[in-house]
């Protein structure tokens, strides 16, 4: 950390686990649970989210002093879905069947309540670098969760991981499904997603009792 | 016939928050109490019944590929599918504005109970949902537009009712520590999405692949229905 200074890492380290935007901030869950069915969405989400969110605080804390406050929901607004424009398009050329899979939700970022919400609170007070921090910080932590719950709902669900069967072949009875393991269809339905999240909320503040709401 | 399938599959099988998590911000924010959250719902179907149909228009007529041939036919090649999250974001954004300002100007009491939360919905994702799906699932005219803006309205509004009433029930309940708040909040709307799953079998229309679909989930389903009833029995002996 020989770059950063004590204060600056802490913006990149806090919102990882003590303020983590979706499980203690409550935000941007939205598309959090929509496409954590699978790894690798869940991994291209984070990064799409790591782009918008790290440029767009840049652009806005360089455009700081000269948004008036009145219409600075528009300004912000424009400046995502700029952003969340270019992050398309590139998925579109590069990554077809991957972007149909992700449907609506790349372009629901730009109504992704943690990009607004770090606007709102960081960048609008603070300097680009800074502010580039804190943006990758919170995209992290935002990817950490995506990445924990679609890592659970892919192994559990569809037994593999970036499509690779770990578990061995469900047809063929290799590996644990010789065992009479079976998959547990439910997990890649939208519902366990909810539940996953909660039990993730459940562990941690177990783990951190200063979390606990009354 | 089309306009009630589309009804009732808005509402129910597609349902916003329990099928694709729209609106969730707001959806766990604003549900501690039942008052709130009914103003929030209207507000939601109210800008819904209006940006949809908005957005239609301009899909139909400015952004889909061809869709400005209307000015001549040398503009037939123009394709500007890839403006449409901003020219989308861009319409909800001064439509919301717009009605805030009409709502404070003609019904000053319709504004004290709606206007508070129409700020809050420009960046609510279930808006934006409406229009995106409006535009991917192809919907055909002016009419069905507004069906589905208004009909997916009804649908988040319904969740977001029932969670609130939830909510207020359960303060009285001894949930462990740790779950307190959001994590409880989470696993109930989960087993709502349980129950919310069984209206998928309710659909009869519809082409063909939809229906082999449908049959594929209803047979999960059925499975799935009696673990959700277990859950929701153990849940309902919890809170009592």
């Amino acid at each position: 950390m020989g770059l950063l200074s004590k204060k600056d890492s802490k913006l990149i380290l806090d919102p990882l686990a003590d303020n983590n935007p979706i499980t203690i901030q409550v935000l941007g869950i939205c598309s959090a649970l929509a496409i954590t069915a699978q790894l690798k969405p869940s991994i291209v989400m984070a990064i799409s989210v790591m782009f918008v969110m790290g440029v767009g605080n840049v652009v806005i804390a360089l455009m700081r002093n000269i948004i008036p406050s009145k219409i600075r929901i528009i300004v912000q607004l424009v400046v995502v879905a700029t952003l969340v424009i270019i992050v398309d398009q590139v998925l579109k050329a590069y990554a077809y069947t991957l972007s149909k899979e992700l449907s609506v939700f790349i372009g629901l970022i730009i109504t992704n309540c943690i990009i607004m919400g770090r606007f709102e609170a960081f960048a609008l007070g603070n300097g680009p670098w800074r502010s580039f921090l804190d943006g990758i910080g919170n995209a992290a932590g935002y990817g950490v969760i995506l990445i924990i719950v679609g890592f659970f709902r892919e192994l559990l669900g569809s037994g593999t991981l970036f499509g690779f069967k770990v578990l061995g072949d469900p047809v063929e009875k290799t590996g644990l499904y010789a065992l009479g393991y079976e998959n547990n269809g439910f997990m890649v339905l939208p519902p366990m997603a909810l539940i996953v999240v909660g039990i993730i909320i459940w562990v941690q503040r177990s783990r951190n009792p200063a979390l606990i709401e009354d | 016939m089309e306009h009630l399938e589309l009804f009732f599959k808005s509402i129910f099988v597609d349902n916003m928050v329990f099928a694709y998590f729209l609106g969730m911000c707001s959806y766990l924010a604003v549900s501690k109490k039942v008052s709130t959250a009914v103003g929030l719902g209207a507000a939601v179907i109210f800008v819904l019944a209006i940006t949809v149909p908005l957005n239609w228009l301009l899909d139909q007529y400015i952004l889909q590929e061809g869709a400005l041939t209307w000015l001549g036919p040398e503009f037939a090649d123009y394709d500007l599918s890839f403006l449409s999250f901003i020219m989308f974001i861009a319409t909800i954004a001064t439509m919301v504005q717009l009605v805030e300002i009409v709502v404070e100007k003609f019904s000053p009491s319709l504004y004290n109970s709606l206007g508070i939360f129409l700020p809050l919905i420009a960046v609510n994702c279930a808006i934006l949902g409406g229009s995106l799906f409006m535009q991917s699932r192809e919907i055909a005219t002016l009419g069905l537009a507004l069906n589905y803006g208004v009909s997916s309205g009804i649908g988040w509004f319904l969740a977001i009712l029932a969670i609130a009433a939830i909510r207020e029930k359960i303060r009285y309940s001894s949930v462990p520590a740790p779950l307190r708040g959001l994590g409880i909040t989470f696993i109930i709307t989960g087993l709502m999405a349980i129950g919310f799953m069984s209206f998928g079998g309710m659909l009869t229309g519809g082409d063909e692949t939809e229906q082999k679909e449908d049959k594929a989930a209803a047979e999960i389903e059925i499975i799935k229905e009696e673990e959700a009833d277990k859950s929701l029995a153990d849940n309902t002996k919890v809170i009592k």
